[in-house]
């Protein structure tokens, strides 16, 4: 179990502010901090690795007090034993694939387990090539792998899946799940997608301007306890053209485009590249399975 | 047909080898250190450290050649105590070589250190790694081709040096007669298929050295 209390001082975009956390994560459990970039969510990541030291903190992990300001504790990140994957992969040119995972062996761990980790992240083909010559999926692959090589009492993901297109992250997704639950390691990710939020953690810190504005389940905390039973798109528009007595409205949303419609009175009001939000009721949609 | 004496040659490379050896030892480390201190006069180490690249050779000469002489108090203390006379000798003119080179091997290597993403070092750690393994497994290969033309114009700029060893090694035959000096002498005497040998000598090793190293660094790119 991990009960981490935390507390900086940054600089960000807007001027300095305060990082000042306290979380409690059972062991075993899947969490996600979420939020928006610059709210501090890899300063408490990094903190939690001993990459960073706070101003004032009281970090234990399973009983071992890994950090205390106050009694000058400071365990290095060589001795916490986490696995960290960096938003950059961090793989070190130097090496192999191979290499890469091999390096992260602790003493006195057999190579049998590097063997197995190349099988279980589809690396066997890869695993004589240098980080240079691979795809973003692929170096995402191979630091997981690294990550896990260390044999990792807590697993740290900084925006893992950020660069990857929607069926290579969605594989990964998978991947992480099922690794995750198999061995039972504390895992935390940082993410600022909701679907990713959704689909991996039980449970999720929402941060705001470097404190923890809301926590609870995915489910409780982005629908706020209540479904909705509207559809809300924001979006932008693209074209405002008369169409007999209405106006074509086209918008973009998200990557899709939509056309809808809009009276006189409310199409005045609008131009070309304004912010809109769509509602419209969510009564008796079709809904397709997608393969 | 004149016979030549190769000695001059032979002790300019010996020079630069003993020279570029040390340097190896101190520079590297120091680099490393110079790129991620964050001291407060990190400026002024700077440029004592770039200061060889400015100076004229006979200035930096000048004063290495007083603090050496037995009148001062440092010569006098190597002298006593040690019985090193470093003034018109091997040994001081490695000294000041070292000094004047330092910065040619320093600045790439203290540049390559800066360059290489912080999360390598980051990384490392949080696997476990020590600071020395960090810095041997992690560090130094990832700037490899740094560490070659550091090492290789630290080695060329020895050979090349002249305005130093004049100041504080004079012109003795097999101790501080290094190739430069013979071939300033050589002319001055006259002798310029002499000092044509030398410099024919120098010309075509310091290119060939050049071209290995952008050779091997094109490859290492790759």
């Amino acid at each position: 179990m991990i009960k981490a209390q935390i507390n900086k001082r940054l600089i960000g975009a807007n001027g300095s502010f305060e990082l000042d956390v306290e979380l409690q994560i059972a062991k075993g459990e899947f969490v996600a901090l979420y939020g928006p970039s610059g709210v501090g969510k890899t300063t408490l990541l990094r903190c939690l690795a001993g990459l960073e030291q706070a101003d004032q903190a009281n970090i234990k992990f399973n009983g071992n007090t890994w950090v205390d300001t106050r009694l000058r504790i400071n365990l290095e990140p060589q001795l916490r034993r986490v696995g960290y994957m960096f938003q950059d992969y961090a793989l070190f040119p130097n090496m192999t694939v191979r290499g890469n995972v091999e390096f992260a062996l602790r003493k006195g761990s057999s190579t049998h387990r590097i063997n197995e980790l190349i099988e279980l992240m589809n690396l066997g083909e890869l695993q004589h090539q240098k980080p240079e010559t691979l795809s973003g999926g692929q170096k995402q692959r191979v630091a997981l792998a690294r990550a896990l090589a260390s044999e990792p009492s807590l697993l740290l993901l900084d925006e893992p899946f950020s660069a990857l297109d929607t069926e290579m992250r969605s594989r990964l997704h998978n991947e992480v799940l099922r690794l995750q639950r198999s061995l039972g390691i504390t895992t935390i990710i940082v993410s600022h997608d909701v679907s990713e939020v959704y689909k991996l953690a039980k449970r999720v810190f929402v941060m705001e301007a470097g404190r923890i504005a809301q926590h609870g389940t995915p489910a409780d905390v982005f629908s706020a306890g209540q479904t909705s039973g509207k559809f809300r798109f924001t979006g932008e528009i693209l074209a405002l053209e008369p169409m007999d007595v209405l106006y074509s409205l086209t918008v973009l949303v998200g990557n899709q485009i939509v056309r809808v419609v809009a009276m006189p009175e409310e199409a005045l009001k609008l131009s070309v590249g304004d912010a809109v939000m769509l509602v419209s009721k969510a009564f008796n949609p079709m809904i397709l399975k997608l393969e | 047909m004149m016979t030549y004496d190769i000695q001059p040659l032979i002790l300019t490379f010996k020079l630069a080898t003993v020279t570029t050896a040390i340097l190896l030892i101190i520079a590297i480390p120091f680099a490393w250190w110079l790129a991620n201190t964050k001291i407060r006069f990190k400026p002024v180490v700077e440029s004592l450290v770039s200061m060889p690249l400015v100076l004229p050779p006979s200035v930096l000469g000048f004063y290495l050649l007083l603090a050496f002489s037995p009148e001062h108090w440092f010569g006098s203390w190597l002298d006593k105590e040690l019985g090193i006379r470093l003034a018109f000798s091997f040994a001081g003119l490695v000294i000041a070589s070292v000094i004047f080179s330092f910065p040619f091997i320093v600045h790439p290597v203290q540049a390559a250190f800066q360059n290489l993403p912080k999360s390598l070092t980051d990384a490392a750690k949080v696997l476990g790694k020590s600071n020395v393994q960090i810095f041997f497994r992690v560090l130094l290969p990832n700037i490899k081709p740094a560490l070659i033309s550091g090492t290789v114009l630290a080695f060329a700029h020895t050979v090349g040096e002249f305005g130093v060893v004049m100041m504080i090694g004079g012109n003795l035959p097999n101790s501080t007669r290094v190739a430069s000096i013979a071939i300033y002498d050589e002319v001055e005497s006259l002798h310029y298929d002499v000092a044509n040998f030398y410099a024919g000598v120098l010309v075509l090793s310091s290119f060939a050295i050049l071209m290995v190293v952008y050779m091997v660094n094109r490859k290492a790119r790759k």
